[in-house]
């Protein structure tokens, strides 16, 4: 059987692990649009948390199989077509993940100086699409709009001395910048309170304990409702539980000389960006929670307050794009899936599949129930081999594209680390796909 | 700091942990599991999957715990790799609810 993997992130590899473990005889093709693999491994964790990088080597283990083979610089929907996929392949896994920001919705949400964290976490991560982005941090104030994990990453990397950041893989350019930044006071501000908060529990520690920087909790955002104490007894809830223990260390003012501070705010939500050419500050709307237990939602209220701040970065979560011929579901941004399966043939795991959440290793058990859900399948798929299909490296050279293989990519891999050891770094990243291209050869 | 199996896990075994982990690095006899501390890259997604929360970040696990470390990084040596859920153990729904969950 030869299925089709769009997309080499953790969802795209552990699609190909399960398929290589399925006993069946299978063969997978593993197409990705950069000529580099490994997605938000390589492009989304931060460049300060090497150890989760560590997990390239399982990806590295499994591209290396003899029955899988990768095609990077190929794009579905720009070089290759849905149909094109499937008239070469038995199956297709989409695995394209959610890359689009979901948007506020409200105005001066385009004002200068106002971004998304992705093209803020995809500028310093070297994505070859965003190495010309540029943010403004000559201002001395910072608001980032979320209560994630994404929401902590970008603060971390605007609070921490950039001398901690010198021997991560983080882009040059991004050091460049963040060196010169004047960025002192950093606010992270949610809509709903301290028990709903999204980071887990170690990223908002470490927040806590960055050199030079003091953490806050502010006004008495920090008292709980009846709903709240319901929430954070549930033993399962233990994360929410622990994050509120580490806002109620936080100090109150903290050190006084601290070169910079990390603002928590809660039950806030943006009612627009304003400024004349470019971001002054942001307006928001009080909050309070309605609803019960676990179901509690924020409500405006007619309190507003301002924020001074000459950056923006919006942090509520993703979308995924829709795919011509593919159902999509526009509200959630997925693509609607029984267990993994769109119809027969075609099927998805990851982002796309079941919305941005979850880490790297929740995405192994959502591909294998995908996989498991494919292999169900397999009598419809056609058992008929290779043969009854055309060769999609057929299609691939009469469309006059250049695939990167993955012994290509090594070569790329090579180069980068090469260059980081002249500055200290585990790699530095080629952020020109051009350059990348020269360099496979 | 690794991740760490403690007692929990005794008589229940779920092993929806290991369905989850993206480093294969659960180790594991008929009676629990442990984690090859050499191996987690403390991604976190076990500790959530565990329905009897028997796994901690050893950087923030209570004191009374801090024994398991030890025995996690002993056994993960001498027992096989389990990179599949496997049936937990017939005591599992019992032993979760004596733990409060």
């Amino acid at each position: 059987m030869l299925v089709a993997v769009v997309g080499s992130g953790p969802s795209g590899f552990y699609a190909v692990e399960a398929l290589l473990k399925s006993g069946l005889e299978v063969r997978v093709n593993l197409i990705e649009k950069l000529p580099a693999p490994f997605g938000l491994v390589r492009y989304g964790v931060a460049p300060d948390h090497p150890k989760l990088k560590q997990v390239s080597l399982v990806f590295h283990k499994i591209a290396q199989h003899p029955h899988v083979q990768f095609y990077g610089n190929v794009e579905l929907g720009q070089d290759v077509s849905l149909s094109d996929l499937q008239e070469t392949h038995h199956a297709v896994v989409l695995c394209y993940g959610a890359e689009r920001d979901r948007r506020l919705g409200i105005a001066g949400e385009d004002l200068p100086g106002s971004h998304t964290a992705t093209e803020f976490v995809a500028w310093y991560n070297g994505h070859p699409a965003y190495r010309d982005s540029s943010f403004d941090l000559s201002s001395r104030a910072a608001v980032i709009v979320g209560h994630g994990n994404v929401a902590a990453d970008v603060c971390r990397i605007l609070a921490k001395p950039v001398e901690a950041l010198r021997q991560t893989d983080i882009a040059k350019h991004a050091l460049e910048a963040l060196a010169e930044s004047r960025v002192r006071e950093i606010h992270l501000v949610g809509r709903r309170g301290p028990a709903q908060a999204k980071f887990t529990s170690k990223e908002l520690r470490e927040l806590g304990e960055l050199p030079d920087c003091v953490a806050t909790v502010e006004g008495d955002s920090l008292r709980l409702g009846p709903e709240d104490e319901t929430e954070l007894a549930e033993k399962t809830n233990d994360n929410a539980a622990k994050c509120y223990q580490i806002f109620k260390q936080l100090g109150r003012s903290g050190d006084g000389s601290a070169r910079r501070r990390i603002h928590f705010h809660f039950l806030l939500s943006p009612l627009s960006l304003n400024g004349k050419g470019r971001l002054e500050s942001l307006t928001f709307t009080r909050n309070s929670l309605v609803g019960s237990a676990f179901e509690q939602h924020a409500e405006a209220t007619k309190e507003t307050i301002d924020i001074a701040c000459g950056l923006c970065f919006r942090s509520i979560g993703y979308r995924g794009e829709p795919l011509p011929d593919v159902p999509f579901e526009e509200r959630r941004g997925v693509v609607p899936n029984e267990a993994g399966r769109v119809r027969q043939g075609l099927y998805v795991s990851g982002w796309i599949k079941r919305g941005p959440s979850g880490i790297i290793g929740t995405n192994r058990a959502d591909s294998v129930e995908t996989i498991a859900t494919l292999l169900g399948d397999v009598q419809h798929l056609g058992k008929d081999g290779a043969s009854s299909k055309a060769s999609f490296a057929g299609l691939v050279s009469a469309k006059r594209l250049h695939p990167i293989s993955y012994d290509q990519w090594r070569l790329i891999d090579s180069a980068e680390t090469q260059q980081g050891e002249k500055s200290g770094k585990p790699r530095e990243k080629i952020t020109s796909v051009d350059q990348m291209l020269a360099i496979a050869g | 700091m690794p991740h760490i199996v403690t007692d929990n896990c005794q008589d229940c075994r779920f092993t929806d942990c290991v369905g989850t982990c993206p480093v294969d690095c659960f180790h594991g006899d008929q009676e629990r599991l442990y984690i090859d501390p050499d191996l987690c890259i403390d991604c976190g997604a076990c500790i959530e999957a565990c329905p009897v929360r028997a796994i901690f970040d050893v950087a923030d696990m209570p004191d009374e715990h801090r024994k398991w470390i030890v025995v996690n990084a002993e056994k993960a040596l001498l027992l096989p790799v389990i990179d599949a859920k496997q049936t937990p153990k017939s005591t599992a729904e019992t032993r979760k609810v004596a733990l409060g969950f």
